[in-house]
């Protein structure tokens, strides 16, 4: 039963930080490592927001903080011409210390005792398991999100950033400014990257500097399992996908690390490796086709 | 319509490898005209396609279209007035992408959507409509992700993209030489029906010298990022290969001779 809620409340949880990856690696076709950062930059901003009494504003504000970061790197990429993924890096670098900053310099803050969205809703259902509620809540938000990309996804401007990742010229050719689409997909996948690392602060009552040490390969590797499943269709679908690769994936760690298949510490590289092998699946289906012909064609000779 | 004044482009300036691409060219279209350009690689002509469309601004000169003169405005915002078709058919759509969804893009040039709902019911009707046209039997496919089509129907596509808002100003670079000749020839039957009905400015680039002389009202020839010759209305009618290459190589020798007397 644990491992059935923890993988659902930390899979919806770090779904949302899925759905950001979802945008920036498969609709923009950039892997943005502005993510390392702007998940600890939502920590960050949740935490002390809340440790000063506005858990509401600081799941806004790790919003607000997550656009900064997203639109940032856009700039760097669309204005300065860097390179995509030094754009990522750079910022992500730069974030670091801003992090750190906004905790005061104190690499990691407790909110033990302190107002949450969490604490306040199972004071507002007190006959419910305290657990389901924090599924409650994070599954409410994590539906939200995605009905809301869905429909942004479908409006004009949304249509105009999946063109971007898929022919900008053609994009170019049809008027459309292609800056400001990546600078706006860019900001729009790292918002929900911070969201979700403000709501991971609150939820674990914790904030730590770190904690977005290897997100990308994390969001890489749900977003991989969750294509295994469904197939790449739609957007909406693709959202949908994204979530439920990150609950398969967080089962999968709870489950191994329960039954002591590998320790804790080993979830990133399970996550590496995952990633890892989905990205050669395409090669090796090649290699095994290529080698079937050849030895068809010396049966032949 | 298009004036192009004294355009010259240098690539590699001050370099071994410095190439002028265009050599003080001028060249002015009037509304509706629809000019064929010839000229041997490397002559120019896609360079000139490049600095109309802004992907790079001329060294001198001026681009004027339709009284405004656009030398200094961005790509995208050209694109705005400027419809082009590249050769290559998966250069102009957006491959998984849908045929709707691409069209849908093409037509935002005519309004400014925001997060209004990329494609309503009456646009569908009217992308289906256009299509059906055509006669391939794309309007049933409209769901169907771009990347799938064959590089004939991504081509008609594309023309009905570029077409879709009537554009100041067609761009066509040698849009049919990557498809075999019986799609080549419909392409191109369905190119000069949009451009008649719409009666649209349009610059044509073809390796096709027949087909340049009988498509359209003139035909320039490029050479060494000039124009060597423009044949008009009149003189084209009835001109042969033949009559061409005669031209050409009368006119090179011209060119030479002039050197010689320089030189010597």
């Amino acid at each position: 039963m644990t491992i059935l809620y923890s993988s659902l409340q930390l899979g919806l949880l770090y779904g949302i930080m899925v759905l950001g990856i979802y945008i920036s690696f498969r609709i923009l076709d950039i892997p943005d490592l502005t993510t390392e950062g702007s998940f600890a930059f939502g920590v960050a901003v949740s935490a002390v927001m809340a440790k000063a009494g506005h858990p509401y504003l600081g799941l806004l504000l790790s919003v607000v903080a997550g656009i900064a970061a997203g639109c940032f790197t856009g700039l760097l990429q669309t204005k300065l011409k860097i390179h995509p993924i030094l754009a990522g890096i750079i910022t992500m670098s730069g974030l670091y210390s801003i992090n750190l900053g906004v905790m005061h310099n104190s690499p990691n803050l407790t909110l033990l005792n302190t107002r949450t969205i969490f604490t306040d809703f199972r004071d507002l259902m007190p006959g419910v398991d305290k657990e389901i509620v924090r599924i409650i809540i994070i599954a409410v938000i994590a539906i939200a999100v995605v009905v809301l990309l869905s429909l942004f996804f479908k409006s004009h401007f949304g249509l105009c950033i999946r063109a971007t990742g898929d022919n900008q010229d053609m994009l170019s050719a049809s008027s459309v400014n292609v800056n400001i689409t990546k600078i706006a997909a860019l900001g729009l996948g790292n918002a929900c990257i911070a969201l979700s690392g403000g709501l991971t602060a609150q939820y674990q009552s914790f904030a730590d500097v770190n904690s977005s040490v290897g997100m990308l390969v994390v969001g890489l590797a749900s977003v991989i399992i969750g294509e295994a499943i469904f197939g790449r269709r739609s957007v909406t679908i693709g959202f949908i996908s994204a979530i439920v690769g990150s609950i398969i994936y967080r089962a999968i760690i709870a489950v191994t690390t329960r039954y002591n298949i590998f320790p804790s510490y080993m979830f990133k590289l399970v996550a590496a490796v995952i990633v890892i092998a989905a990205l050669a699946i395409p090669v090796i289906k090649e290699s095994v086709r290529k080698a079937r012909i050849k030895r068809g064609g010396h049966k032949d000779a | 319509m298009l004036e192009v004044k004294n355009a010259v482009k240098v690539f590699a300036a001050g370099t071994p490898n410095e190439f002028k691409a265009l050599n003080g060219l001028n060249l002015k279209l009037e509304d509706g005209e629809f000019v064929t350009i010839i000229g041997s690689n490397g002559a120019g002509k896609s360079t000139l396609f490049n600095a109309i469309c802004g992907n790079f601004w001329l060294d001198k000169g001026h681009i004027i279209l339709d009284g405004e003169d656009i030398s200094y405005k961005s790509e995208h915002k050209r694109a705005r007035h400027i419809g082009r078709i590249f050769q290559d058919p998966m250069k102009g759509t957006a491959p998984h992408l849908t045929i709707e969804e691409n069209l849908a893009l093409a037509y935002s040039r005519s309004k400014r959507g925001g997060l209004a709902p990329a494609i309503t019911k009456s646009e569908r009707q009217m992308f289906r409509d256009a299509l059906a046209d055509f006669d391939m039997g794309l309007e049933d496919r409209m769901n169907t992700k771009v990347g799938l089509l064959s590089g004939g129907q991504r081509q008609v596509v594309t023309l009905l993209m570029a077409t879709l808002v009537p554009p100041r100003l067609l761009l066509l670079d040698e849009h049919t030489a990557a498809l075999d000749p019986a799609t080549a020839e419909k392409v191109m039957e369905i190119t000069k029906r949009i451009v008649e009905r719409e009666n649209l400015t349009t610059l044509m680039i073809t390796h096709n010298v027949k087909s340049a002389l009988e498509t359209g009202d003139r035909t320039i020839m490029l050479d060494a990022g000039n124009i060597i010759f423009d044949i008009g209305k009149e003189e084209r009618i009835g001109m042969t290969i033949e009559d061409l290459m005669k031209k050409y190589s009368s006119k090179k020798h011209e060119e030479f001779d002039n050197d010689r007397v320089i030189f010597s």
